[in-house]
């Protein structure tokens, strides 16, 4: 069986406690990024991660992108939206058509 | 185009005319594979930026209950009321196979029965703002999942896409053009030696029968 993490920084991550998630609070960069591989390799399956943290650990994120699991998420912070996980998304059409064609 | 560093015989013309053949056999098969795929992501990307939209806008919505349980009650006490959950999710993970690409697939399943025991908190001691954090965010989960779902879905078969793309344009572009010139250069220099061939053939004919006849 497979488990789902949240990281991001401890007030916009707390909620998902509730909902049976394993929750970490961590916002430093090399402790986001250890975090992540030891999640990848114990058989996390979905990682939910809060655009802030992401932003502080995008070559690690890149590293799983074409690794079948875990998938990394980008959720908002409590703070609001940064567009990054939309922009991932962009990204993905960039890749896949050779343009942005998503307006 | 370079042509191909063979050697002009009929034997390397015959496989050269196989390679040519399963070269734009594959050709057709890899564009085939990557318009197929293509359509197929155009469909996930749609849903992906509409869940995503979703899931954005409800967690939003969450954090801002969150933000405001967070200043009406002490962190302390907000922390300790979601430490212990009751509610634990684990996920089963399946592969699809949408045109060789292996896409996993989550379904979640929770230990207890009732997904609306979500509460690990005595209500005495919370802010209320805390319950509707807690119910929004419990009521977008599923789509949350269903959002990794597809986003990762999009990721492996954008992948996917960008690797059978490049391959059909090497077949397109490279392999199938130096085959094709390479066949042509054999098959010239064959029907030269032919020529050069036949015509010694003459001039040797032609010495035979002066020297016998004394033809001029």
């Amino acid at each position: 069986m497979y488990k789902a993490a949240v990281i991001g920084d401890s007030a916009s991550v707390s909620g998902f406690a509730a909902l049976g998630l394993s929750v970490f609070r961590e916002t430093e960069p090399e402790k986001v990024s250890k975090l992540i591989s030891r999640l990848a390799a114990n058989d996390f399956a979905v990682i939910y991660i809060t655009e802030p943290a992401a932003a502080l650990v995008t070559d690690t994120i890149a590293k799983y992108r074409s690794c079948k699991l875990p998938a990394i998420i980008l959720i908002p912070a409590i703070e609001g939206n940064t567009g990054d996980g939309m922009r991932a998304l962009h990204e993905a059409v960039e890749k896949a058509v050779g343009s942005d064609i998503l307006n | 185009m370079a042509r191909l560093n063979v050697n002009p015989t009929r034997m390397e013309l015959s496989k050269l005319k196989k390679k040519l053949a399963s070269a734009r056999r594959g050709h057709k098969l890899l564009k085939d594979k990557r318009d197929e795929l293509m359509r197929q992501f155009m469909n996930l990307i749609r849903e992906n930026r509409q869940l995503r939209n979703e899931v954005e806008k409800a967690i939003n919505e969450a954090n801002r209950y969150m933000a405001v349980a967070g200043s009406v009650m002490q962190r302390e006490v907000l922390e300790t009321a979601l430490m212990l959950p009751k509610q634990e999710v684990e996920l089963e993970v399946n592969d699809k196979n949408v045109m060789s690409v292996y896409i996993p697939e989550f379904k979640p399943k929770f230990r207890t029965e009732d997904t609306n025991d979500i509460y690990s908190y005595g209500m005495a001691f919370t802010s209320i703002d805390l319950d509707g954090a807690v119910s929004a965010l419990s009521a977008v989960f599923p789509m949350m999942i269903r959002l990794a779902e597809v986003e990762k879905a999009c990721q492996l078969m954008a992948d996917e896409i960008e690797k059978t793309r490049r391959r059909v344009n090497a077949l397109e572009h490279i392999m199938i053009p130096d085959y094709e010139e390479t066949i042509k250069y054999i098959t010239m220099k064959l029907s030269e030696n032919e020529r050069s061939t036949t015509t010694s053939l003459m001039k040797v004919k032609e010495m035979v029968l002066k020297d016998s006849h004394h033809y001029h």
